[in-house]
Order: C-alpha cells, then structure tokens, then sequence
C-alpha cells in the first residue's frame, strides 16, 4: 500500500555491479518505501537474481558504482550478516541443502541472533518451540518440518515454504523474494501469497522477483519495474502488470530498444 | 569470505607446551641390546624379552608401508629414543607421590584425574612418554573383579593374562608398525573385565608425548569375558616440536560370548605447524576379536591430530551373530594427512557390520577413508552397511575414498554409500543472510555433519570433542 510521507526503505542509485570480471548490473535504480510492495519482473538472465544477492551482501559480486541505502545507511560496507541483523531478508530462488543441521536448530539460532540484534530477549527451545507453531500453521507447514535436515531432499515447494517460515520469524523491515513463486502448484502458490500478505504491514516493504505474471493476482504489487540488461527499464503502478498480463513484456522491451536506438 | 574460513583454521595448538621434567632416558638407536635394556628395566619375565626379540627380528625383514596415500620423509629408526620416562624413585602408591611438575601438565590438558576423575567418574591410567603413571580408581574396580592397570603392571601381576592374548588379535608379523611396537613397547593400559560384569564407569587413558625425539609405542589390551560390558576412552596429546616424533601403537581387544566393548579415541596429537613442520607420525595397529558369539566391538574415534595419521581400527567377526562398529570423524587441515578407515572380517554366521565415516579436509590438507569390508565364504547372511561422507572447505584441500569390498558368499548384503560436499561460499552466504556469523555457521555445519559420529560418543567426551572441532577450524572459514 501507497503511504503519503512514508520512509525510504531501500535506495538504490545507478548501481554497477559484476561477478568474475562480469558487469551484470549496469546502473540499477529503485526506491522502496515502507508499507510498499513492488515487483520486479523481467526475462530471464536480466539480471534480477543479481540485484537480490547484490543487496543482499553476496561476496562474489562486486559493487564498482551507485549507491546502495537502507533508511538512509549506506550497505556497502556491511557483511551479509550485518544486514540480515538490519532487517533484509532474501528469499533464496535456489535455497542450499545443509545434511545434518536441524531446520529447527538453524531457525532458532537466526531467530535469537537477530533478535539479540533488536536488543530482544532469546528464546530457549521450549520457549522456540510455541513461538514458531503458530508460523508453521500461516504456511501449513507441519511440526516434523522442524526434525528434518535444513532443505535436505526438500521439494521445490518446501524450500519456497520453508524460505517464507524464515521470513515469518525473522520479520523483516525490507523482503526481497527471488522467484518464491516458481515451480509452486497454485494450492502452494496461494498459502504463500496469503502468509506474505498477512506477513507485510505498513511498516516494512516487499520487493518480489518474478518473471510470472500469476504470483501478482494474488500479492498485489503497488509498483511494477520491469528488468532488462541490469537495469530497470520502465516503471509502472498496477496498471503495468494488468498490461503485461495481457500483452507479455517483450513490447517493454522494444520500446526500450527503440528508446535507446 | 575466505579470511574469515581461514581464521577459524588457524588456531593455535592448545596442548603444545612441554614439561620441564626430570627424565631418565636411553640414547637413541634400536638394536637387540637396546630391547634387552628396555626389558630389564621393566624387570620383565624371559617369555617378554623373547616376544619382543621375535618381533624386533621379524621387523628386520620387514619394509615400511607404501600403499597409505601420504607422503611423508623417510624415518631413520636409528635416530629414535625407544625409553624416556619420568625419573621417580619407586611406583607410586598415591597420586601425591606424583612429580608435581607432571600433576601440573596433566592439569593443563584439562585431564580429568585425581578429585576430578572422582568427579567425572572416570578411571584414569596416563601413560606420559614411555611410563604409566597412575591408575586412579584401581580399588574401586577390583571389589568387580576387574583389572584396570599400566601394562607393565600387568606384566608382573597377571603374566598368565598377558601371555593368553599378547599379539592374539594384532601378531607381530601383522605389519611393519606393528613389528616395532612389539619390540619396543614400553607401557599402556590392560583392562579385564570379568565375566557377566559390566563396567560400573567409563575407563580411560590419556597418552602424553613428552621428550622430543623420543618415540611412543604403547601397546593396549582389553579382554571383556562373556556377557561383560565395558566403555574405554582415549585422549592422547604431546609438545609442539619442530621435529617429527613417531607414535606407533598397537590396540587389541577381545570380546568374548554376548561381550560388548565400546572403544573411542580422541587424537589431538600435534598436527605440526601451517607450513607442515614438526608434528606426530600417528602409525597405529587398532583391531578388535569378536571372538565369542553376540559379541559386539565398536570403535569411534575422532581424528583431529598428527602430521601424518595412519590407521584403521577393525573387527574380526568370527563368533556368530557378532557385531563390528566404527564411526569415524578424521578432520585435517593445513599440511596434515589422514589415511584411516577400518576393516571388517564377516567370519561368523550372520554377523553384521557399521561403518560411518566422516572426512574433513581443509587447508592444504588430504584426507582418505580406506575401508575393506570381506565376507568369508562361511559367513552365511553376513550384513554391511557402510557411509563414507567427504566435507571440504576451501578450494585447496583433498579428500579421497578408496572402499575395498570381497564377498565370498552369495547370502551377503554389503550396501556402500559416499558423499562428497563442500562448505563453499553458497551454504556460508545462506546462514549469513540470516544473520548467523560465519564461525558459527561454520561450526553448525560442521556439527550436523559429524552428528551420526558424534552421538556414539560418551556424553562427555562428545563435548570435547565438539570443542576441539571448533578450536581446530577456528579461523578456516570467511
Ligand atoms: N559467474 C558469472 N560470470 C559471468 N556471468 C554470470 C555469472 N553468474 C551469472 N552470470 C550472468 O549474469 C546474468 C544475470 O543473471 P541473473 O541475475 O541470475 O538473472 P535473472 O535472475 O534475471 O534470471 C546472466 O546473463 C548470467 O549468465
Ligand atoms: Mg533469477
């Protein structure tokens, strides 16, 4: 939701970022403010997954310009863990396996290390144990979920649902979920929009990374940026995805071409 | 990323300090007179003198092991002290006869003895470079009518044990270590469990290389008589020195009848330093007979020490229905290399076999599992299951898994399964993303990985453990 005089949460600058020697972001510009929802949507290899992980703090990508705020505080400096502790979550498109550690256990540790953060109290896990029953059942997740080896041999969908249980305990101020929505069948599809939505409140913002229109009929974007060649190309309101729903982005694409021709 | 992996590798050896201590040592050199020295200074009946005789013979013809794959520079015997041991007047009746200087360096280790062995409820004998020094706890056992005693104790005290199942499971001829040890050895441990007992606490040694140059060749002996129990722990530690010192031991145990004997092995022998210098050759001959039927022996060890590790803890199963375990955790990091792993002999009708091993190479180091698994044609419905896990971390370090199988009979199951993974960058980047510190996530996943192995060990020992991981990969990941 559109919020007059809302905080800036996410300021993004002409941001320049490459991987090997690789330029993939090739000035990026976005702003998020609180109570916001935006989609980023383009084809595939755009360089959406890049921008995530960039913000995120992934050390193989390398930030050589722009400007990259969150409220205000340059991130540039700070280590992913840093900025996991200031309240941005990604949501992974590809979550890594971990054999033998607990998804409990990693739960709990994240949970207490950001909210020690906060200058909250920890929980102990008896105490864990109540706290996360109530986000198990927002995503219709069952308690043995908590037993099993983090993402171990999980399907696609648990991962995606697993990724939205972190961001449900963890309750961050900025969520940028990288393709939640792919391989997702629609009864998973809706559980998962349903637990982002009662998730997202006026004061934290969503930044979803989707190259379907499908995820946007049930989390209702209030901007739309479509991605090309590592930067955003057009910016729309709701309008913009009812437009690409029904007339695909390749003619965004070619505008843009013709723009720059 | 890297920095910060390297910074949880790179911490200090803890135990590296030596003890000033008075010693009374032999010069270096193996020859028949130098066994014959050690024999009489241990005032041992002829039968040992012409054991070790036997065996020193035997190692003449014998060459060193090529096959482990670890390089190392070749080791001249000859410039070995085979006997240092505390100088002392006479054996110690209590522990306040114990050099206080030797007290003091068992106390650094964090070893429980004394009013914390009582504490911890363990049993304690400690063998410091060639001698036993203490056996806690002696009266306590023997009101069960078991033996719990230094090697060379049990030599005077119970000679028709020790000529009963000396070299039974491990004969001199076995390998080229196994050889020296039998000529050269100087102490260890010997624990009897008698029949239909079961070992009120946890017995323990703690081994302590102390003299540079010297050797450690201590030889342990346990026999469980049927339907007994016993849980026997090892710690073992020694000086950094910027030399090389060999550590060739040999373990035999033997279950009789519905015996069960649980083995585990901590080794945090010094690793040498970054570049490789200095460091234990840790050459040692482990086997276990299941000699009765239901009997079951199982090892775990974990593996974090030693320039050099060579060795392969193994079950002879021929009593049927027998049992044979090992769970193994061997990490390596810097310059050291491990090439361990077990044996199981499948003699006994339906016997069944365990093997869980978890490697974990980082640094520059290299890391095998070699494991044979062999069913005898008699060995109806023989079973095994085998795991051999590999973590890397880092891009420099090796790790390898060479799994010997032999069936020789049709009604056999052997199921072999092996992982290779690597705490790269995306697992790190994962836990950071979520606020979890590098250090700590690399230790989380370290301790989920090592958790099948860990969970065989004693509640105490696990602990250590546990710490030792951590100490041992402090530094190694960023
Ligand atoms: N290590 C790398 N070296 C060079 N190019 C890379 C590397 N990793 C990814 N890329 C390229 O970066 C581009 C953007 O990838 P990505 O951000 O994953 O796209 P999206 O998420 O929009 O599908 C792709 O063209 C991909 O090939
Ligand atoms: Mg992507």
């Amino acid at each position: 939701m559109i919020i007059k005089n809302a905080e800036t949460i996410l300021s993004v600058h002409n941001l320049v970022a490459s991987i090997d020697g690789t330029q993939i972001l090739k000035g990026f510009d976005i702003t998020v403010k609180a109570g916001e929802i935006h989609a980023i949507m383009g084809p595939n290899g755009s360089g959406k997954s890049t921008f995530s992980k960039v913000l995120a703090g992934h050390p193989s990508y390398k930030v050589d310009g722009g400007t990259l705020e969150f409220k205000g505080q340059s991130l540039m400096d700070l280590e992913p863990d840093e900025r996991a502790k200031l309240g941005i979550f990604l949501g992974f498109q590809y979550p890594v396996e971990v054999p033998g550690v607990t998804n409990g256990s990693f739960l709990r540790l994240a949970y207490n290390t950001v909210q020690g953060a906060r200058g909250k109290d920890e929980l102990d896990p008896l105490e864990f144990d109540d706290f996360i029953q109530s986000k198990l059942s927002l995503l219709g997740m069952d308690a043995s979920f908590l037993e099993r080896s983090l993402n171990d041999g999980f399907s696609g969908g648990e991962k995606k649902r697993n990724e939205i249980l972190q961001m449900a305990i963890l309750e961050p101020t900025l969520a940028i979920l990288d393709e939640t929505d792919s391989g997702l069948d629609i009864d998973a599809l809706r559980v998962i929009a349903n637990g982002v939505n009662t998730l997202h409140g006026d004061s934290d913002a969503v930044v979803l990374v989707t190259h379907y229109q499908r995820l946007l009929n049930y989390i209702e974007p209030d901007f739309i940026h479509v991605v090309d060649g590592g930067r955003v190309i057009k910016t729309g309101d709701k309008s913009l995805a009812h437009e690409l729903e029904s007339r695909g982005y390749e003619w965004v694409l070619d505008e843009n071409r013709s723009k720059a021709a | 990323m890297s920095t910060a992996i390297d910074n949880i590798l790179n911490q200090p050896y803890k135990a590296g300090f030596h003890t000033e201590i008075e010693t009374d040592s032999m010069a270096r050199g193996l020859s028949e007179d130098v066994i014959r020295t050690i024999s009489s200074k241990k005032n041992e009946p002829d039968w040992l003198l012409e054991f070790r005789l036997n065996a020193y013979r035997h190692w003449l013809t014998m060459t060193e092991p090529k096959w482990p794959n670890v390089t190392y520079p070749k080791i001249d015997f000859q410039d070995i002290i085979y006997y240092s041991a505390p100088k002392s007047k006479t054996t110690k009746k209590s522990m306040d006869e114990v050099d206080p200087e030797l007290l003091k360096t068992f106390e650094k280790l964090g070893i429980p003895m004394n009013e914390r062995a009582a504490l911890a409820g363990v049993a304690v004998d400690v063998v410091f470079d060639s001698v036993s020094v203490t056996t806690t706890y002696k009266e306590k056992l023997a009101e069960y009518g078991i033996i719990f005693c230094s090697f060379s104790e049990a030599v005077r005290d119970h000679p028709d044990l020790i000529k009963k199942y000396l070299g039974s499971v491990v004969p001199y001829t076995d390998n080229f270590y196994s050889a020296l040890n039998s000529a050269v050895f100087t102490d260890g441990s010997f624990c009897y469990i008698p029949k239909g007992v079961k070992c009120p606490m946890d017995l323990s040694t703690y081994f302590r290389i102390n003299t540079q140059d010297s050797g450690q060749f201590e030889r342990t002996l346990i026999v469980a008589e049927e339907g007994s129990q016993v849980c026997y722990l090892e710690g073992c530690t020694a000086p950094q020195f910027d030399t090389n010192q060999l550590h060739a031991a040999v373990v035999e145990l033997i279950a009789l009848d519905d015996a069960d004997i649980k083995y585990s092995t901590v080794q945090n022998w010094y690793a040498g330093d970054e570049n490789g210098v200095g460091g234990i050759f840790n050459f040692v001959t482990k086997r276990g007979l299941c000699k009765g039927k239901n009997s079951k022996i199982s090892w775990t060890q974990v593996e974090t020490g030693s320039a050099v590790t060579w060795k392969y803890p193994s079950c002879v199963l021929l009593g049927d229905n027998s049992v044979g375990e090992f769970y193994s955790v061997a990490l390596t990091n810097h310059m050291q290399q491990a090439d361990t792993g077990t044996k199981m002999f499948h003699i006994g009708k339906n016997t069944r076999s365990r093997i869980i091993s978890k490697g974990i190479s980082a640094g520059k180091s290299n890391n095998s599992y070699r494991g044979l698994v062999k069913v005898s044609p008699k060995a109806d419905g023989a079973r095994n299951y085998s795991q051999c896990d590999s973590m890397l971390i880092g891009d420099l370090s090796c790790a390898n898994t060479f799994p010997y199988i032999e069936v020789a009979n049709k009604s056999a199951t052997v199921e072999h399964e092996a992982s290779t993974s690597k705490i790269g960058e995306e697992q790190l980047f994962y836990f950071l993303s979520r606020g979890i510190g590098s250090e700590e996530a690399v230790s989380m996943i370290i301790n989920g990985f090592v958790r099948d192995v860990f969970m065989h060990l004693p509640m105490e020992f696990a602990v250590e453990a546990t710490k030792l991981l951590g100490l041992k990969l402090e530094g190694s990941v960023g």
